[in-house]
């Protein structure tokens, strides 16, 4: 499955390059007319679109798929169906979004869509709709895939590997799920309203009925902007792996390495509005987020130096991934360089929306996610394979890459103080930037050419006969898979005491091979992995993965089908695409925490571990715990809305204007509160085997949490507001529906933990479904205060 | 940095200042741009060294003592400097009520313009941009449908035009001169040929030409002198311009009063003269896709024509 999502991203990556293509020859020379506005504008919003969406996110996402249970020693991660969801939503929204520039609906308000530009119905068509709920759709996978990722990473490790001895891109892709689930959903957020406001005249950015467009630039670039450090730290991930083994050494400063990736993560979220310098914001808080921008160099300047001090203390063994590794460096470190410069406010001011920012921000990607992508592609071909690339081709493609991006984006710097704005179809000969537009063109065409020989390389990979396991010679525990590697993973999951364990564990891989370590043998036929504890890897479970099913394709196709019915206003057809989904995501839910054939199994060497285990061990509770986390952050971004309204108001709600009131939102906070205690209470008694009191209590809550439902909405309803008069209305009717339609999934929830009940697949003692629904109902309880509170009780405090 | 592009046209380049403000960032482009290419090549280097150090050449503790100082420490330290240096730029001149304020809007796709001179009556033109030399001017940004960004790379940064809001950029040109500004914030299909011209002119001269735009159109082309003036109206143009003492006063579109004094016409796009103007106005949508002004496709090549030569006349 990860090696298609890889290739499927792959495959997005080029067709996104081709827009760049087109977009090159038509600014080859000055008011050029091979392309009209109309089309130049799809290329360019499809283009950034599908990097940043379609290509850089999920090939992080797909590579960690495939080589995070390498590196971890594990049979697989631990929901595999999840793995095959986020795929198939991916397949499907990248070929929806990418195919409508075929019949020239694509996208055409900029990958930022700021609005009222993209929102004005007159003044954009359905592009904007397919990019919002197309790309929507592509962020819930996104999400989904970081989920899987963050416990595989903190559940799934080998006995023994402490935090402290977890590989250096585990810990990279622990950073950089947690980036993006902290990331996406306040563009989520955003783009709820953003389709309320274009499909229902719902008003959050119209300024004639309350609204303000800076709203969305805040919310975009909240994501935006650490989604910037999501596609980068996964090339710093590359490069300590890759570096470590080509220096033949261990990495020098892995605790400040670390540090370092967390401190860049932390940074990211403080720095959003250095895209947003010429907004008019007051200058004290641009002071601020300047001298924030600045701070990003010191993590960053420490993860390089890291690098080039392995290097030197190391004996360098020089190959074609390591000079990938290299040659982006240097290509990053003049990006950052120029991201410096960006981030003093005054010199922005000129450099903003020009070709300037155009060249810093290519050559961040090019040597901070694409060309250590190379690197990892030919590092890591390997162990996918079983062969190495050629290093011939390699050496060669890097050398015209190299060329070929410089010759590209350096012009780009002059071209963009010299006047060229971002984002222009053509431009006049009078401006006299021609030769360095053309200049870029050539590189470009260049580029293209590497990325040709890259693909020529792979394409005769094939051809070319299997080599040695561990090619490199490098240490880390993925490279114990063989090339003629056998379908259930790793023969026995190891004992891990150090970093290097191939390096450093006398005769680790014989007796990996031998089946001396842990798991060696599945008798009972299943597919079954070690969970352990989060901090210092205990084995406290064996369990069972799920098997290949066609259940999460279908969920994905049917989620699918209501982002995309949507888009062509077919409500109807959505809402039934909706229920089917809801439908399967249960049936699939109802495979899952099966109660084993017996409670215990030997893992070896005289270790007996459960089958079952519910609550704050188990896997699916951390799945819960980190969606409802992203949930939560979506939810503040509403929350952030509302009181955004207030301080760009002078009177918040408008006089004559009335809320909600606060008698229904305390009766739906009282019910929710009802609804949640209700659910605490059915977890007591299940516990103690009082099953029938549990039952009685799941009922219960759920009839609350259902009538709770209809005293939230009752006061905006029974208050007649309307939401498409003013962003009052507006912002007030959508945290009301986030909140009881999160109360209704909180009901199904409660309801589904009763089935299980009856049907004997939850018993008090294996109690994971009701242990779940109630930490859920935990942040529905969170949700519910927050939301009732400032709807009911804060325009009077305001 | 202005030296090496010495060669090339200069009217919208950063480069090729005419105001204080953008000539203080000039100059803090070249220092940053000095201190990135010593850090670059400083970088450069180590990593040279890196690979071809015998092993070993670094001990553990160097090791991290390289990453703490050259990672940690001197990054700091520069920055701390830098941030010292840069942040007083951007502190905003200070305006008094005696200095000039121009109003500019950004519209799809066209700028409407507004002079309003301390205690004289305000003056409305469009898609041109006039400043004294030596004179503190207050721009007051605002956009009318979608945002868009007000720069004249050559006077100072951009400052945004966002609907529902107004924002200020104070300016002080230094030197005379025929510049060009551009939207910057992408606004729709025809955001790249949203552009302006600006002149920097003599306090006095500046003066003089605010007094003539004060003056109807009338003063300069009578209208009964014009056929044009008749076809202007019988189409109808005057429900989206205005040619003020005519009686044509739409506001829906750009001020036509002295359009005839303008080097270009359609926000930049073309070249002003009544080849352009004729061509304009029966297909506007083909030098401009997007344009809010409908075509005029049946109207005779002899009418538009007329009307060219008539608005070319309203100097």
């Amino acid at each position: 499955m990860g090696v298609w999502y890889t290739l499927t991203a792959f495959c997005f990556m080029l067709f996104a390059g081709v827009l760049a293509l087109i977009m090159r020859t038509q600014l080859a020379v000055p008011d050029n007319d091979l392309v009209s506005a109309s089309t130049y504008n799809q290329l360019f919003t499809l283009h950034g679109s599908a990097m940043m969406f379609l290509f850089a996110v999920p090939m992080f996402e797909a590579v960690s798929i495939v080589i995070l249970p390498q590196l971890l020693g594990a049979r697989d991660l631990p929901f595999p169906r999840l793995s095959a969801f986020g795929y198939w939503s991916f397949l499907l929204g990248g070929v929806f979004v990418l195919g409508s520039i075929f019949f020239n609906v694509a996208p055409d308000g900029g990958w930022f869509m700021y609005p009222p530009l993209t929102t004005r119905t007159d003044l954009s068509g359905l592009g904007a709709d397919i990019w919002m709920l197309g790309l929507s759709f592509i962020e819930v996978s996104s999400v989904a895939a970081a989920v899987e990722l963050i416990v595989g990473v903190l559940k799934c490790r080998p006995p023994g590997m402490r935090l402290n001895l977890m590989p250096l891109y585990a810990w990279y892709i622990l950073v950089v799920a947690v980036m993006i689930l902290f990331a996406f959903p306040p563009l989520i957020a955003g783009d709820l309203l953003f389709e309320m406001e274009r499909l229902l005249g719902w008003s959050f950015f119209y300024a004639s009925r309350g609204g303000d467009p800076l709203l969305w630039q805040h919310l975009f670039w909240i994501f935006g902007h650490p989604e910037g450090y999501i596609i980068f730290l996964p090339s710093i991930a590359l490069f300590a792996m890759l570096i470590p083994t080509f220096s033949q050494r261990h990495l020098l400063g892995y605790p400040y390495i670390v540090l370092a990736a967390v401190g860049t993560a932390f940074l990211s979220f403080g720095l959003w509005v250095h895209h947003m310098f010429a907004t008019g914001l007051p200058k004290i808080s641009l002071a601020f987020f300047s001298a924030a921008s600045q701070a990003v160099v010191i993590p960053t300047g420490v993860q390089i130096f890291a690098f080039i001090a392995t290097l030197a203390a190391g004996r360098v063994i020089f190959s074609t991934p390591l000079l990938f590794a290299t040659g982006s460096l240097a290509i990053f470190v003049i990006g950052g360089l120029t991201g410096v410069m960006v981030a003093i406010v005054p010199f922005d001011w000129q450099a903003h929306d020009t070709y300037f920012v155009v060249a810093h921000l290519h050559y961040v990607l090019m040597g901070g996610t694409l060309m250590p992508l190379f690197a990892g592609l030919y590092y890591y071909w390997p162990l996918v394979t079983g062969k190495k690339l050629s290093d011939r081709l390699g050496r060669t493609a890097f050398w015209v890459l190299f060329a070929g991006a410089n010759l590209t984006f350096f012009p780009m710097h002059l071209s963009g103080l010299m006047g060229m704005p971002r984002r222009v179809f053509t431009y006049p000969a009078e401006l006299g930037l021609g030769g360095l537009n053309l200049a870029s063109t050539i590189g470009a065409y260049l580029f293209a050419a590497g990325v040709l020989i890259v693909c020529i390389d792979l394409a005769l990979s094939p051809t070319r006969p299997k080599g040695r396991r561990n090619p490199w010679n490098a240490g880390t525990l993925e490279w114990l898979a063989m090339p003629e590697s056998e379908h259930w993973g790793i023969r026995s999951i190891p004992l891990i005491e150090t970093r290097y364990p191939i390096w450093d564990q006398p005769d680790f891989m014989r007796k990996v091979d031998e089946g001396r370590f842990f798991l060696p043998d599945a008798e009972e036929g299943r597919r079954e992995t070690i969970i352990t504890t989060v901090l210092d890897a205990r084995p406290v479970a064996v369990v069972r993965l799920g098997t290949p099913s066609f259940l999460p394709m279908f969920a994905a196709f049917a989620l699918g089908g209501v982002f995309i019915l949507t888009t062509y206003h077919l409500y109807w057809p959505a809402l039934a695409s909706g229920a089917l989904t809801l439908a399967l995501v249960l049936r699939w839910l109802w495979t899952t925490a099966e109660i084993p054939e017996k409670p215990c199994k030997p893992i070896g060497h005289g270790i007996e571990l459960p089958l079952y285990i519910s609550g704050t061990q188990a896997p699916g509770w951390w799945a819960m715990f980190i969606t409802m986390m992203a949930d939560a952050t979506a939810f503040s971004g509403l929350v952030f809305g509302y009181y955004f309204f207030w301080t760009v108001h002078e009177a918040f709600p408008p006089p004559g204007m009335t809320g909600p009131g606060s008698h229904w939102p305390m009766a739906a906070l009282a019910l929710t509160a009802a609804s949640w205690a209700a659910t605490v209470g059915a977890r007591a008694a299940n516990r103690r085997g009082l099953v029938t009191t549990a039952r009685l209590l799941l009922s219960g809550g759920a009839l609350s949490a259902i009538v709770s439902i209809g005293a939230g909405l009752a006061g905006p309803w029974l208050s007649g507001l309307d939401p498409a008069v003013h962003s009052y209305g507006a912002i007030v009717w959508v945290i009301a529906c986030w909140t009881t339609a999160h109360a209704a999934v909180g009901a199904i929830g409660q309801l589904y933990a009763l089935a299980r009940s009856l049907a004997g697949r939850a018993t008090p003692t294996h109690d994971a479904d009701i242990r779940n629904v109630t930490l859920y109902q935990h942040f529905l309880l969170f949700t519910a205060l927050v939301t009732w509170l400032t709807l009911g009780f804060f325009p009077g405090v305001a | 940095m202005a030296l090496a592009l010495s060669g090339c046209n200069r009217r919208q380049s950063t480069f090729a200042t005419f105001g204080e403000e953008a000539a203080a960032i000039d100059h803090l482009a070249l220092v940053m741009t000095i201190g990135a290419v010593a850090v670059a090549i400083g970088v450069a280097a180590l990593m040279i060294w890196a690979m071809r150090a015998r092993p070993g050449a670094l001990s553990l503790r160097g090791g991290e003592r390289l990453i703490l100082i050259a990672g940690g420490l001197l990054p700091v330290l520069l920055l701390l400097v830098l941030l010292g240096y840069s942040l007083p730029v951007m502190r905003p001149r200070a305006v008094a009520p005696a200095d000039m304020r121009i109003d500019v809007t950004g519209e799809q796709f066209w700028w409407r313009v507004g002079y309003a001179p301390p205690g004289g009556n305000p003056v409305t033109t469009a898609n041109e941009i006039r400043v004294p030399v030596g004179r503190t001017v207050l721009f007051r940004l605002r956009g009318a449908d979608v945002i868009h960004s007000f720069w004249i790379p050559g006077l100072a940064g951009k400052m945004d035009m966002i609907p529902g809001r107004t924002n200020e950029l104070v300016v002080r040109a230094v030197r005379p001169g025929l510049f060009r500004g551009q939207c910057t914030e992408f606004c729709g299909l025809s955001h790249a040929l949203m552009a302006f011209d600006v002149v920097a002119m003599e306090p006095d001269a500046f003066e003089r030409w605010l007094a003539s735009q004060r003056q109807p159109a009338a003063a300069t082309a009578p209208a009964t002198a014009h056929v044009g003036a008749a076809l202007f109206s019988r189409y109808g143009c005057g429900g989206c311009h205005t040619v003020r003492g005519t009686g044509q006063d739409g506001a829906i579109g750009p001020d036509l009063t002295h359009v005839g004094g303008r080097r270009t016409i359609a926000a930049g796009a073309l070249p002003n003269g009544e080849e352009a103007i004729a061509h304009f106005i029966r297909y506007p949508a083909r030098t401009k896709p997007g344009v809010r002004m409908p075509a005029f496709p049946h109207m005779s090549e002899a009418d538009a024509h007329a009307i060219a030569r008539y608005l070319g006349d309203l100097r």
